[in-house]
């Protein structure tokens, strides 16, 4: 594969020579984008860190990163990388452990010391723990803050904001206000469009990844309203535009809010008090508020 | 080397609290012999956060017996933002400018880390010119960011002049950043696929005519200290560490290389077109204070080198992949094409989309091994960039560099780590 980034020395027979000597510890291993992810078993990866580091040929001596992931929807919602580092070989690896909130994971602070940092940073951020690292304080995080903040769960807002109070002359904590709504735009969706499915589609390739039109794994359903006549398939059949259902669906509709006498409508929009501030029509007949009518 | 404090911590306990504790007293003990003699017990004072010393927003809280540092408990995350929270809501390029300010004195290697892992994940390379220029602005930038970090540990330890000159060189590589890219700092210059825009003649001959003319001023700056007898005193045998701990403590960057281990991932796994550089990486014999300085002193004449050799041999031609999925195209070609324009418009809505895969890439910052741990799903946004500071692990070392030595060479310690707060709390 062609690019840019740093190139480690090759890292043909890793996998082989780690299994060797790993063993059953190992429970995956993959080869991906010239990097070797090693999947252990929990309970054992101080184990293979230290057989990692101390065994000749391998020598992964330094311990670089620790990184956590957290997938809400697996039943061990946590990952927790370890990116070791050979200096001497020249060559990286990734180990990589599976846990929930409430299952501890070794501490490999006796291994390296620059563990505690990276591990209380972990904890910190998702809530796992680690047995055995006796300094598993959060580290990020204010003094007395609640939660961990990079679980997927947790809001991109927060739930405290702090100001300094002028009354007080200090600084207070209170609930998050939003002055707005936190506003996601989700551009994946509107792109997509219908699918035409024509006789022998079947037979094409899919798009190369990474094309911007191409239909994204985890795109959600189109979020629009059967009203209009562009909905959800629901069938197989080729979309066209003159299939009688679909053209005359929202019409009908429209037609029937049309020939709804005026009264209706004004007890709809001027009857119930919405918080939505929506434009009514221009209708002696209909009042926006009845107070302000007169 | 340990960290393991086996009696109950009194910060941790302090932190329960939530107080802060100074003592200062010194208060005879009950019962003592020589009623006149004062017993003095070990003082806990807190350094920073807000100290001119502490670069930024460090809280130490030193246990000291007498003058001497007997525990350093570095309190980090005063500047935390959130970066990685607010990169998993972003698309790929809404997310460079975060990196921009991370390491606020070095914006450049910090994107150059995250552009490089997203192009790893796509298997995407980019033109020769994109990667010269790529690399020019990245050894620029370390110049740029040894300035301020020289400059500053020499004022740390009670010199000003060599700093104020500093300035000055530093203030000329600001320029040279706003003709680049527009902006004297947060420059968001290095894009997936390539670089914003390409530099002109004018400019390339204006960073040439830099390279020619500034490097005496460096020269006479660092002259003033590299043999003053008050400078080495204040930092020849400080904060020794052995080879051992440094790769213990995973330490990186110059601090790694004071320790004589001469690892420089712009050699041992070279990345754009760094194999074709010709450069020495220097390193340091005695891992002391003074050797991470003297590191960084060459380190900025390698870097100068650099900066010549891509003037001499950067080749003509596009600053950025025809990949038009991924890098946009210019503004001229949107006037007359329909197609360019609506690849722009979908590049700056929506984004690319990188295939799912994880990977790890780290690049030589200015302060050592800036990596990035890119999780994708897919989609045009990441599904979790973790972000691995330099500073994270230097800083952590803190507590056995400073036992035993004085409170004053904290300052010196902490000017040879070069730690920038953006960077290390994110």
């Amino acid at each position: 594969m062609a690019y840019s980034a740093p190139k480690t020395a090759s890292n043909s027979g890793v996998i082989e020579s780690a299994q060797a000597v790993l063993g059953d510890l190992i429970v995956e291993t993959k080869d991906q984008a010239d990097e070797i992810t090693l999947t252990v078993r929990r309970e054992g990866v101080a184990d293979a860190c230290r057989i990692l580091r101390d065994t000749p040929g391998l020598e992964y001596h330094m311990l670089v990163e620790i990184a956590g992931v957290d997938y809400p929807e697996r039943p061990e919602r946590f990952e927790v990388n370890y990116h070791l580092l050979s200096m001497t070989m020249n060559r990286r690896i990734r180990i990589k452990v599976m846990t929930d909130e409430r299952t501890p994971v070794p501490t490999v602070t006796t291994l390296w010391p620059v563990a505690n940092w990276l591990e209380r940073e972990v904890f910190d951020l998702y809530g796992v723990t680690f047995a055995g690292n006796s300094d598993l304080r959060r580290i990020l995080t204010d003094y007395g803050f609640e939660g961990h903040p990079l679980r997927k769960d947790f809001p991109l807002t927060g739930f405290t904001e702090m100001r300094y109070s002028e009354t007080e002359k200090r600084v207070v904590y209170e609930p998050v206000e939003l002055a707005q709504d936190f506003r996601a735009f989700d551009f994946l969706t509107p792109w997509n469009g219908p699918e035409y499915r024509l006789p022998g589609d079947e037979k094409a390739e899919p798009q190369a990844a990474g094309a911007p039109s191409s239909a994204p794994a985890k795109a959600e359903a189109p979020k629009v309203t059967p009203a209009t006549g562009a909905g959800e398939r629901k069938d197989d059949k080729p979309y066209t535009t003159d299939h009688e259902d679909r053209k005359t669906a929202g019409v009908r509709e429209a037609q029937a809010e049309a020939r709804k006498p005026n009264e209706d409508k004004a007890a709809q929009h001027g009857g119930v008090k919405t918080d939505i501030d929506e434009p009514v029509p221009d209708s002696p007949n209909v009042t926006r508020d009845s107070g302000e009518a007169q | 080397m340990a960290t393991t404090h086996d009696e109950i911590d009194p910060m941790v306990a302090d932190r329960q609290r939530g107080t802060r504790r100074v003592e200062v007293s010194v208060m005879p003990e009950a019962g003592d012999e020589n009623a006149g003699d004062e017993t003095i017990r070990n003082y806990t004072i807190n350094f920073g956060p807000q100290h001119p010393a502490a670069h930024g927003v460090l809280r130490l809280i030193m246990e000291l017996d007498g003058e001497i540092v007997e525990r350093v408990d570095p309190h980090v995350g005063l500047l935390h933002r959130g970066t990685e929270k607010l990169i998993e809501y972003k698309t790929y390029a809404q997310a460079i400018p975060y990196f921009d300010r991370l390491d606020y004195c070095s914006p450049m290697c910090m994107e150059h880390s995250f552009v490089l892992a997203i192009e790893k994940l796509m298997g995407l390379e980019i033109p020769i010119r994109a990667q010269y220029i790529r690399v020019l602005m990245a050894e620029l930038t370390r110049i740029k960011n040894h300035m301020l970090n020289l400059g500053s540990h020499i004022m740390d330890v009670g010199a000003m002049t060599p700093n104020l000159w500093l300035f000055e060189l530093r203030e000329d590589l600001m320029q040279i950043y706003e003709m680049v890219s527009g902006a004297r700092m947060h420059a968001n210059y290095f894009r997936v696929g390539g670089v914003h825009q390409d530099i002109s003649p004018k400019v390339l001959n204006h960073i040439g005519e830099f390279l020619d003319n500034r490097l005496k001023l460096f020269e006479d700056a660092i002259s003033l200290v590299a043999d003053n007898r008050i400078f080495k005193q204040r930092n020849v045998d400080i904060g020794i560490v052995s080879r051992e701990d440094a790769i213990a403590w995973g330490f990186s960057g110059p601090m790694i290389r004071a320790t004589g281990i001469p690892w420089d991932i712009r050699k041992a796994q070279p990345y754009e077109v760094y194999d074709r550089m010709d450069f020495d990486v220097p390193v340091g014999t005695n891992s002391d204070c003074y050797d991470r300085f003297m590191v960084r002193v060459e380190e900025v004449r390698q870097s100068w080198r650099i900066a010549r050799q891509c003037l001499q041999e950067m080749p003509e031609g596009p600053i950025g992949t025809a990949d038009r999925k991924v890098f946009p195209p210019k503004r001229a070609e949107m006037k007359q094409s329909m197609e360019a324009l609506i690849h722009h418009f979908k590049l700056y809505t929506e984004g690319f989309h990188v295939p799912a895969g994880e990977v790890y890439v780290a690049t030589e910052s200015p302060k050592g091994e800036f990596g990035v741990y890119l999780v994708s799903d897919g989609t045009n946004k990441p599904y979790r960039c973790k972000i691995r500071p330099t500073a994270f692990s230097h800083l952590q070392a803190m507590d056995f560099m400073m036992k035993g030595h004085m409170l004053a060479d904290t300052t010196a310690v902490l000017g040879a780590m070069d730690i920038v707060f953006g960077e290390c709390d994110r």
